[in-house]
């Protein structure tokens, strides 16, 4: 046989299915398609990619086979056990189907690589394991306007969407349904509450399903609607999504603004992180791009003319908050406690790509912290 | 007034099932607090609210015939 007729015998049941024909097939042989994290959704989803005959597949992963992947990522077998997983991933693939073009990218989607690598693609799906790489894609997908199919998964359940697909005059990302990452510990994953093995690959051939309905036009792609399915019981359920006013406050709106912005530390920030001491706080106060605000009433004791400072108070830090322009944010009230909320507010306000720390023990314990050390150094 | 709340993810570890009944709740804002309330642990969880399967952004009327849900993020992959 000729390889035109291996193509046509390859795909000839899916081109004979009358709503796709020979110009679906045509549509996805040229689509592009980028799939982060090559675990449990991404894993099952490129499978099915791949042999749909998705023309060009980037796989973005920076982790290793490991022994405990095996029963919910069965792309890879034993003899894979420390090898990178894009890598494997794209031979695996390439096996499958040798008529497709696939990329590894060996490597963590950052800040710095993001823009470029889901640029030359059509569509990226999140098959990501970790809050701070979902709200990476989301924002940049968000900012280059690249339809992003969405999938995670917990314990026995699951979500799946389509975001960035403006339908009916809207499109909603990831920030409509949740604005802002939880805290660490907030929400387990799947180290800590495990998951049952075909749950992802569930979903993940669910996003692939997803993706070709985008490629090929048929059907109703999960546009401004969240899947959630439940293995246990078999409940499925779809939500209407909405605009959520503010989200837009919340992405970087440049390239700029998105390479400097550190997902790690936004997704990796626990109140006691939020809280610095104070030699943290003079190392920070002595940085260019800091500011340091008191957010204590007008009068309050002890009066501080250390270092120089803004007051404004906790109440009335919302209607300023806009005004406020710098790298990192300082603010400090009596004990601590006041400051404390004071961060929070900002951090819900000014976004991401602000810093901001609240000292901890208050310009109390600071002005004790600055007695001490001037003892210590006098004897 | 009863509202029937259905709970996703790991809040069903909070609050024991999934699905709670609530009385004398006029909107969004009130079944939070009553659910607040009745289980502490939910003030520090993540989630968004639904009032009849529509993600609801801002305190909605909810009555006798309507379904209020809390749906956590999930971050596996």
């Amino acid at each position: 046989m000729s390889s035109m007729d291996l193509l046509h015998e390859r795909y000839s049941r899916q081109v004979s299915l009358a709503e796709l024909g020979i110009a679906g097939q045509q549509k996805l042989l040229q689509a592009r398609v980028l799939v982060v994290g090559a675990g449990g959704l991404g894993a099952a989803a490129l499978q099915y990619l791949a042999a749909a005959g998705v023309g060009h597949l980037g796989i973005v992963d920076d982790d290793s086979v490991a022994l405990h992947n095996l029963h919910r990522q069965p792309l890879y077998s034993m003899a894979d056990i420390g090898a990178p997983k894009a890598n494997t991933a794209r031979s695996r693939l390439q096996a499958l189907n040798p008529g497709i073009n696939i990329i590894a990218f060996n490597e963590r989607l950052t800040v710095a690589n993001a823009l470029q690598i889901i640029s030359t693609y059509d569509i990226v799906i999140d098959g990501t394991d970790n809050f701070a790489t979902r709200y990476l894609i989301n924002d940049a997908c968000v900012l280059l306007q690249k339809p992003l199919v969405y999938a995670a998964v917990s314990k026995y359940e699951g979500q799946v969407s389509v975001f960035n697909v403006p339908k009916e005059g809207m499109a909603v990302n990831y920030r409509d349904l949740f604005p802002q990452p939880p805290a660490p510990g907030e929400v387990a994953n799947c180290a800590e509450t495990g998951v049952l093995g075909v749950l992802p690959g569930i979903m993940g051939v669910m996003q692939a399903a997803e993706a070709i309905k985008l490629i090929t036009g048929i059907g109703e792609p999960l546009v401004n609607r969240l899947f959630t399915y439940n293995v246990l019981n078999n409940q499925v359920f779809e939500w209407k999504l909405q605009a959520r006013q503010g989200t837009a406050d919340l992405i970087p709106a440049t390239a700029a603004a998105f390479e400097k912005t550190d997902y790690q530390w936004l997704c990796g920030m626990a109140s006691m992180e939020r809280e610095i001491d104070s030699n943290r706080f003079d190392q920070l106060a002595g940085q260019e791009s800091t500011i340091i605000i008191d957010v204590r009433e007008p009068g309050e004791e002890p009066l501080v003319d250390e270092f120089a400072h803004e007051k404004i108070p906790l109440g009335r830090l919302s209607e300023q908050a806009g005004s406020i322009r710098a790298e990192n944010i300082l603010v400090f009230c009596q004990s601590g406690k006041r400051s404390l909320q004071a961060a929070r507010l900002l951090a819900e306000q000014l976004g991401d790509a602000t810093k901001i720390y609240s000292l901890a023990g208050g310009i109390v314990q600071w002005k004790k912290a600055r007695e001490h050390k001037k003892q210590a150094s006098a004897q | 007034m009863f509202v029937e709340i259905m709970v996703f993810g790991q809040l069903t570890e909070i609050t024991g099932s999934a699905t709670v009944a609530l009385e004398g709740a006029a909107d969004t804002d009130a079944v939070l607090r009553l659910l607040q309330t009745r289980y502490p642990r939910l003030t520090g969880s993540r989630y968004v609210v639904a009032v009849n399967k529509k993600i609801i952004t801002e305190n909605t009327k909810v009555g006798n015939t309507d379904a209020v849900a809390l749906l956590p993020p999930f971050s596996g992959g």
